[in-house]
């Protein structure tokens, strides 16, 4: 196990600094000056003012220097500072990145919840009514464009049902359950209140995916001779589909679990954007707009790092759950 | 002609391939003939009719400008349809030759490509999408590019796994020892034999595709307004969500249908050419 860890970690290293590079690149691909153009190109900008922000930010030194200290920075922890506010970037992610998380997780919980459920009993009642409900479902699910979703469950949810607000955060779900602890309860249901729609919204595309490869994977899993021997010596069909399907089925969804909270990092960028949740998807949003692009492409960044390490820790997972993986 | 019976009859245990046919005849057929089906011009604006539900002579109701919602329907189908056609090929034609490149090849070609591919997918494919729109610029056809850039990887990790088996075929095997070069393996040899599941997966990226073009525009670096694009309209008609619901459900719908569409064929795709590739 440890010379299989070893690899990984090994393998991850070059990702994070190709990653680094490109996102670097990509930053400076935009045509022109950033700063002239965080100036909104008005005439009348001091040149002075705006030689002196190039060389705050380093934009008059050769590229490669530029990329080295932004390679530096980000092994320190500085991803520099924003443009617009002056603060920096590292900070104004750690303030937003909680939410986030807690939206990405929650729309995790979902899909994984409906999706593994949805693809379990599909395929143990394959070609019934709810197996081609839950296929349809699944592709719907894929097609259905997320903003839409959201404007649509915001409106016959929130509008005309006011069952749930439309948008924004009331506070962090950790901090009012710690309220609710204390007694105040109700602040732990206007925390919950406000996730439902925006995880919902993220996580139902994803539920999709999750069912159609859970269904796969048990199909496959049930053809397998173990299964036809748990069966013939007179277990419960409960057990061989728990006790012996699911446990082996559930290897290739770990994976794809782990892919999809990178794939919900992303989609937080639109959820965010309709629901005004105050993550770091929106903030990237807004940072484009404003074109504060080390803000932007400190975002990327991180979100890159976060999904490497999901990735590397799902990998992890599925040597420690597949004895053949680590031997491979 | 008996191929074309042979075909038909194959495609009959496929509904699927039928019903996502029909939608994607039915959404090419009104963005082609868009000018002649559209009863209004779609950025004329009316601003004595905004916002109405029902009104004569519009059948889907007015915007927050009085303008057509069908006419700027039928208009941004042929937006979307491109979108999708252009940012498949870019991901097409770019993955696939680095997969074939990569595949056919091997050695150290084949682990700088993958290396480069891995570092492509540690960022989610919409957050490079955006990241790419944002360097070039907002506008469609950088949005194209960003999400075609974007998908390039899936194409080059299918691509290169499905050489790699068929490099080892007895026929690859038997035209090379015929002293065949590489680049006429690859082309005469290797590319047909890995079209099928190319075909699923460009059919299904269509979808994606024009979901992550609608969603850009929707975050406004796509499309901008008055261009009658489906995500742009959706973006705009949000804010009249309260009083005019009409205005976002219409364009999210054809988006909706559009996207199930490219799903059902390529779904029903996979099972005819490959049933090996079934999910």
């Amino acid at each position: 196990m440890g010379a299989y860890v070893a690899g990984r970690l090994l393998h991850v290293l070059p990702v994070v600094i190709g990653v680094s590079l490109l996102v670097f690149l990509i930053g400076h691909l935009t045509p022109g000056d950033p700063v002239a153009l965080m100036f909104g190109l008005e005439a009348g900008a001091d040149p002075e003012l705006m030689a002196s922000i190039r060389r705050e930010l380093g934009l008059d030194q050769p590229l490669h220097i530029q990329y080295l200290r932004f390679l530096g920075g980000l092994a320190r922890g500085d991803l520099g500072r924003s443009i617009r506010t002056g603060d920096k970037v590292v900070r104004e992610i750690q303030a937003r990145l909680p939410a986030t998380a807690e939206l990405a997780l929650s729309a995790l919980l979902i899909s994984v919840a409906i999706g593994v459920t949805a693809g379990v009993i599909s395929a143990a009642y394959r070609n019934s009514g709810f197996d081609y409900a839950s296929t349809f479902g699944a592709l719907f699910g894929v097609s259905v464009p997320a903003f839409w979703l959201g404007l649509m469950l915001m409106y016959f949810l929130a509008v005309r049902v006011p069952l749930f607000p439309v948008s924004g955060r009331a506070m962090p779900l950790v901090q009012a359950l710690g309220l609710s602890l204390t007694g105040e309860f109700w602040q732990f249901g206007m925390a919950a209140r406000h996730l439902v729609l925006p995880a919902i919204t993220l996580g139902l595309p994803s539920a999709a995916l999750v069912a159609r490869l859970t269904r796969s994977a048990m199909l496959e899993v049930l053809g397998q001779d173990y299964v036809r021997t748990a069966r013939a010596k007179g277990l419960g069909e409960r057990t061989v589909l728990y006790r012996h399907a699911l446990r082996n089925a559930m290897i290739p969804v770990v994976t794809m679990v782990g892919l999809q909270f990178g794939f919900l990092l992303g989609g937080a960028v639109i959820t965010e954007s309709v629901f005004a949740w105050p993550g770091i998807g929106r903030l990237v949003v807004q940072a484009i707009q404003q074109r504060d692009f080390p803000l932007a492409q400190g975002i990327v960044m991180i979100v890159a790092l976060i999904f490497v390490l999901v990735n590397l820790l799902v990998d992890l997972a599925y040597g420690a759950l597949d004895p053949r993986v680590r031997y491979r | 002609m008996g191929r074309t019976r042979q075909w038909l009859r194959r495609l009959r245990g496929h509904p699927r391939v039928i019903v996502g046919g029909v939608i994607l005849l039915l959404v090419t057929f009104l963005a082609v003939f868009a000018p002649v089906l559209a009863p209004h011009d779609p950025t004329s604006q009316r601003l004595e009719l905004s916002m109405q539900r029902r009104v004569a002579g519009f059948p889907l109701g007015t915007d927050e400008f009085g303008r057509c919602i069908w006419s700027r329907l039928l208009y941004g189908a042929r937006i979307s349809l491109s979108v999708g056609m252009v940012a498949v090929g870019i991901g097409a034609t770019i993955g696939g030759f680095l997969g074939l490149v990569a595949g056919l090849w091997g050695g150290r070609l084949d682990s700088i490509v993958m290396r480069l591919m891995d570092v492509m997918l540690a960022i989610p494919g919409i957050l490079l999408a955006i990241a790419i729109v944002a360097a070039l610029g907002p506008g469609m056809f950088n949005v194209m590019v960003a999400v075609g850039v974007s998908s390039v990887p899936a194409y080059a990790r299918l691509v290169r796994g499905s050489v790699l088996v068929v490099r080892e075929t007895e026929y690859i095997e038997a035209v090379r020892a015929l002293g065949a070069r590489m680049g006429r393996i690859a082309a005469r040899h290797v590319v047909p034999n890995i079209f099928a599941p190319v075909m699923v997966v460009a059919s299904m990226q269509m979808g994606s595709a024009i979901l992550a073009a609608a969603g850009l525009s929707f975050l406004g670096l796509g499309a901008q307004p008055p261009t009658p694009e489906w995500g742009t309209m959706l973006s705009r008609g949000r804010e009249f969500l309260r009083v005019a619901p009409h205005i976002p459900t219409y364009p999210g719908l054809a988006i909706f249908v559009t996207v199930i569409g490219f799903n059902f064929i390529g779904d029903g795709l996979r099972d005819l050419l490959d049933p090996r590739l079934k999910l």
